[in-house]
């Protein structure tokens, strides 16, 4: 039977009754007596210089507030990178500033230039139209590879050229991967580019800055991953607000997919505008706007080459990568193309040498950050892509080429720097085959090809780094965070309890998950224990939610408050029953003394905890509150092997998703519903980058795929049928180093999906007689059809 | 949005009127209109909208000419006509969502005139009659190339008049972020010749593949096709195919819509 609660039950989200039946609380739903609307005026062209900005006019119109340029924010910081990255030269990154509104110069379509705060938005849009603004357009620069080259046109007029950093991984390495490059039997080559995304929550991004006069605060409400974060980043580096006068409040997100992790500007001028205006200023983002402002994810453009030896085992990996950071660096930028990428070159393979390249580059774009998965799906695409490659040329078997190489023993030290702690990549492999079946693929193709169509099978294996990280050697490698999370567990008197979480939930279910633990841990109902999270003035400090990693260190932190809070209510029963400690035992929420009837409940204590009048109050303090910050020794690494099958049209190129299975290792599982459908949706968005969508700019930097018209997000018809799903996690490695075993599984979907998609039409386009070596993402119909008749 | 003033007239000539002024602009189901409004690509000071007019309304048949009325939505067409002419209750029930059918009126999607627009397909494949306030125009002449039509300023269409075919089909060939056509196939089949219109292709804007009229008004099978093709020059290219596949595309579809004809 499976459990009905606590760790392991598929308890039912209960935040569910209020998203689906429109009782959210959405940063839009915020409002503020009083308030006034902003709406930025943005740049229409991707570089030029601001040689006129004449607001006059603008700011006699009807409701106008007050009007910002960059000349107001002259006196203010930027905003600040969190991440510093060292190059290959033992060289600091370029790091060049990051205004809130363009000084001087504009570098991206839709950088905000001026700020028009009115009593509404109409107003608002009304005025900005009114401002005379000129702008001297400049060539832009769009190619990553066309901006490193000499006399290119430069991003930033201070820096010496477009090259933010030239990262090599390990730098040590490098000659002994060049010997075992020359020394190959087979070394096979690949160039791909990993398409450039944008996140597309279906929650655009909302600002509302407040400020009370009387007592001197400043509250933020964002839409936002983290907003501890938040106003660490901008109460510090930006505004200069100390954190004891700022609160930050993220309520219920509409999703974030890394996007909301970032600080962005719209933030900070909100509330620097309700202190300058003295009155509460919202700013809700527009898709338009969302498309040209929130961070975009991914855009690498990468060579990778595999060497093996007569046997087919892998003898080095080398990758040179092109990183987009676009026109200036968002929050976590420098690490994505570099520690969370790097470091996963291994996979889930035993390659002894490795080294990677990273040249992350300046251009006219919107800044390009984490986008689900982060680093971790493009290292896997490009390796998962390169073995099938490999495996074709020589002719062997895409699993058996695999299997061989697989790391089968744990811990195990990769050469880009981590240690796995557990793994089992053939049970999932086995898993993964058992589920395809595919024994049955020859008649299944058969079967399409009658009706002339093509079908393959790919398959794709997977490793991740997740519950990041380890503060310690995060700080080694250039963070300037501390990546720990915490939480606080206050037991009420009658036995409820909060918990207070610095992880956010923005559609994840912590809200459910959490309790669940708790639940198993005392022995109460999942429905006693309350989640809060998302408010800097009332949980403590949290590094917020991305990269895998709520329940893993989220869930630890709140494992250790309450192992102390279990730890004192032991004491009090003790007392209570007057029997010794070490005999007291907690069971389904009563406490009882080790072999004898006598027991009280757990409520009973926490009560005495409150009403202290038979209580050791010589011992322990009375209250029931506790507090735990929790670093995680190591990150975990979540592993599967994920198989899909294709049907392509070759008439037309489309290509339909016909099954879809995925054999996850997530380590231990608190709610297989939630974990499922985080899978699925990860596979979803992984469908998408790998068949639908794309951002493109032209030459000229302006963004075409600007809206919904062009930008081709997945639908609910663009996937398969819920059957032909599979979604396994049954294999399970727990993880060591952390109190519960788990290991996170929030972005596996999205970083096994497109290889094993795109793997499956290549399989496809090398059947009937066809022979395609490579398509890139996102392999729409007409790139199908083009590498269908361009090969033949 | 700018702001602008609206009126709600409930008869043809009430609505004429007040079109009559120069910054008025008709307004039929908005699922054009109002997304260009609210990004402030457009400024009419005023709007007469014109779902309020009955006499815009609904669809009849006379022999074998189906009248549709300016202001019906693509939702009754794709339920009114699916048994008299399937072809063209297949291309309504296709376009956008249930909120954009329930909206959106044949008038307004043959007065926009968008390259990739559904019904110019049908109108031209069947030689439907655009009916006006003040006129008649044949769909030849109707269509001027990209959102450009034979409508005089504030001339409003009252009705479509098609000869219904024996037979047809529409076969859109979907633009994977818009769903609009990336390529569109009208075939109908008459008892004495066969329309073929194209939509979403051509630079032009929509029109009729003669060849294959031709090709096919001697015998009405796919197999009529074989060795016809349209030629990728003067075909849209952009993000989402070149010329050369839209071109390619119009073959295939149009074969697929000779085999969907019913
Ligand atoms: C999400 C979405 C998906 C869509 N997908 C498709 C698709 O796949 N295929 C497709 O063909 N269309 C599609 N459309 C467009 C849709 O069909 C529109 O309804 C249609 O193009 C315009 O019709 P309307 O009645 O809404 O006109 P409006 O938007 O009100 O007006 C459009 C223009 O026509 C003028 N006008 C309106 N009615 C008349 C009239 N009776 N006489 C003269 N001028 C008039 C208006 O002044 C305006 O210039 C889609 C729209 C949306 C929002």
């Amino acid at each position: 039977m499976p459990k009905d609660h606590g760790i392991g039950a598929s308890t039912k989200r209960r935040e569910d009754v209020r998203f689906l039946t429109g009782a959210g609380n959405y940063t839009d739903d915020i409002n503020v007596h009083g308030q006034a609307y902003v709406h930025f005026l943005r740049s229409d062209v991707a570089h030029g210089r601001i040689t006129n900005i004449d607001t006059a006019a603008a700011a006699a119109m009807p409701g106008v507030v007050r009007i910002f340029t960059g000349a107001d924010f002259e006196g203010v910081g930027g905003l600040p990178c969190g991440w510093q990255v060292t190059d290959k030269h033992g060289e600091v990154m370029k790091e060049p500033p990051h205004p809130v509104l363009a000084q001087g110069k504009v570098r991206h379509v839709g950088e905000p230039i001026a700020a028009v705060v009115a009593d509404t938005l109409q107003q608002a849009r009304d005025a900005a139209d009114a401002i005379d603004l000129d702008i001297e357009e400049l060539p832009a620069v769009v190619n990553m590879k066309a901006a490193l080259e000499e006399g290119a046109t430069k991003v930033h007029d201070d820096l010496s050229d477009n090259l933010c950093y030239d990262w090599g991984f390990v730098e040590e390495n490098k000659g002994a991967v060049e010997e075992a490059i020359a020394n190959a039997a087979h070394v096979t080559t690949l160039e791909l580019v990993n398409n450039r995304l944008v996140a597309n929550p279906m929650e655009p991004r909302v600002a509302v800055g407040d400020f009370n006069r009387a007592t001197g605060d400043s509250t933020l409400y964002t839409t936002s991953q983290n907003p501890h974060v938040i106003r660490l980043l901008m109460g510090a580096f930006v505004l200069g607000i100390p954190e004891h006068k700022l609160r930050v409040v993220a309520p219920d997100v509409g999703g974030g997919f890394g996007t909301k992790i970032f600080h962005y500007a719209e933030e900070a001028f909100c509330t620097f505008a309700a202190k300058a205006c003295n009155r509460a200023v919202k700013w809700t983002s527009t898709r338009s706007e969302a498309f040209m402002s929130d961070a975009h994810g991914r855009d690498h453009v990468t060579k990778i080459e595999l060497a093996l030896d007569a046997d087919n085992n892998f003898t080095a990996v080398r990758t040179e990568t092109y990183a987009n950071m676009g026109a200036y660096l968002s929050t976590f930028a420098p690490s994505v193309p570099t520690w969370l990428h790097g470091t996963l070159m291994a996979g889930n393979y035993k390659t002894p040498n490795i080294y990677v390249n990273v040249k992350a580059v300046f251009t006219n774009t919107v800044p390009v950050d984490a986008y689900r998965g982060a680093g971790r799906p493009e290292a896997t695409y490009q390796l998962e892509r390169v073995i099938d490659k490999a495996a074709r040329e020589l002719g062997v078997d895409p699993v058996e080429l695999r299997r061989q190489n697989f790391i089968t023993e744990f811990p195990y030290a990769t050469p880009v720097a981590v240690e796995y702690d557990t793994g089992d990549y053939h049970a999932t492999m086995d898993k993964m085959l058992e589920l395809i079946d595919r024994d049955g693929f020859a008649a299944r193709r058969a079967e399409s090809e009658k009706k002339g169509k093509l079908r393959g099978l790919g398959i794709n294996c997977f490793i991740e780094a997740c519950g990041i990280a380890p503060s310690n050697l995060v700080g080694q490698l250039g963070a300037r965070a501390g990546l720990y999370e915490s939480a606080t567990v206050r037991v009420n008197a009658t036995g409820g309890l909060v918990v207070m979480t610095g992880s956010h939930s923005h559609g994840q279910g912590h809200e459910t998950a959490f309790p669940q633990v708790i639940s198993e841990m005392i022995g109460i109902p999942e429905d006693q224990v309350e989640i809060v999270h998302g408010d800097t003035a009332n949980t403590p400090m949290g590094m917020g939610t991305y990269g895998s990693r709520s329940i893993a260190v989220g869930g630890s932190a709140m494992v250790r408050a309450a192992e102390k809070i279990i730890a004192k209510t032991k004491k009090i029963a003790a007392h209570l029953l007057e029997a010794a400690e070490a005999d007291i035992e907690l069971k389904d929420g009563q406490f009882s003394v080790a072999g004898t009837d006598k027991s009280v409940a757990w409520g009973d204590v926490c009560l005495a905890a409150y009403v202290p009048h038979n209580y050791p109050l010589e011992d322990i303090e009375p209250g029931l509150e506790e507090t735990a910050f929790y670093d995680p020794s190591n990150f975990t690494y979540p592993a599967g092997a994920y198989a899909c099958e294709v049907e392509v049209d070759p008439e037309t190129g489309v290509t339909t998703i016909e099954k879809f299975v995925s054999a996850d290792d997530f380590g231990n599982v608190v709610n297989p519903m939630i974990v499922e459908g985080q899978v699925h949706g990860g596979i979803a968005q992984g469908i998408g980058q790998a068949l639908l969508e794309n951002c493109v700019y032209d030459e000229n930097g302006q963004l075409l795929s600007a809206s919904y018209m062009d930008y081709a997000m997945p639908r609910a018809d663009d996937l398969p049928e819920m059957a032909a799903y599979t979604v396994d996690h049954s294999c399970q490695t727990p993880c060591t180093h952390n109190p519960l075993g788990v290991k996170g599984c929030g972005e596996a979907g999205a970083i096994g999906s497109p290889p094993t998609v795109i793997n499956a039409i290549l399989d496809a386009l090398n059947s009937g007689g066809h022979k395609v070596d490579h398509i890139d993402m996102p392999a729409s119909p007409s790139r199908v059809w083009a590498a269908i008749n361009n090969a033949s | 949005m700018y702001s602008f003033d609206i009126e709600r007239p409930t008869t043809l000539a009430d609505a004429l009127a007040a079109l009559a002024d120069d910054e008025a602009q008709a307004l039929g189901g908005g699922q054009t209109l109002i997304p260009t409004l609210k990004q402030r690509l457009a400024s009419p000071s005023k709007l007469v909208c014109l779902s309020g007019i009955e006499e815009l309304k609904g669809i009849s048949r006379d022999g074998d000419t189906l009248t549709i009325g300016g202001g019906t939505t693509h939702g009754t067409i794709a339920r009114e006509t699916a048994e008299g002419f399937p072809g063209l209750a297949g291309l309504a029930s296709k376009i956008g969502d249930p909120a954009v059918r329930n909206r959106g009126t044949i008038g307004g999607s043959l007065a926009n005139n968008d390259p990739s627009a559904c019904y110019p397909a049908a109108a031209m494949a069947c030689g439907a009659t655009i009916v006006t306030n003040s006129r008649e125009i044949a769909a030849d002449d109707y269509f001027q190339g990209m959102f450009a039509t034979a409508l005089e300023e504030g001339e409003i269409i009252t009705a479509v008049k098609f000869p219904v075919p024996e037979s047809s089909a529409y076969i859109k060939f979907e633009q994977p972020a818009s769903r609009f056509p990336l390529v569109g196939v009208f075939v109908a089949k008459y008892a004495d010749r066969v329309g073929v219109g194209v939509t979403g292709a051509s630079e032009e804007g929509v029109f009729r593949w003669t060849e294959a009229e031709a090709a096919l008004g001697g015998n009405f099978a796919e197999s009529a096709l074989e060795g016809l093709s349209v030629s990728g020059d003067g075909m849209i290219g952009d993000l989402h195919g070149t010329g050369a596949y839209r071109a390619h595309l119009v073959g295939v579809m149009t074969r697929r819509a000779v085999a969907a004809a019913r």
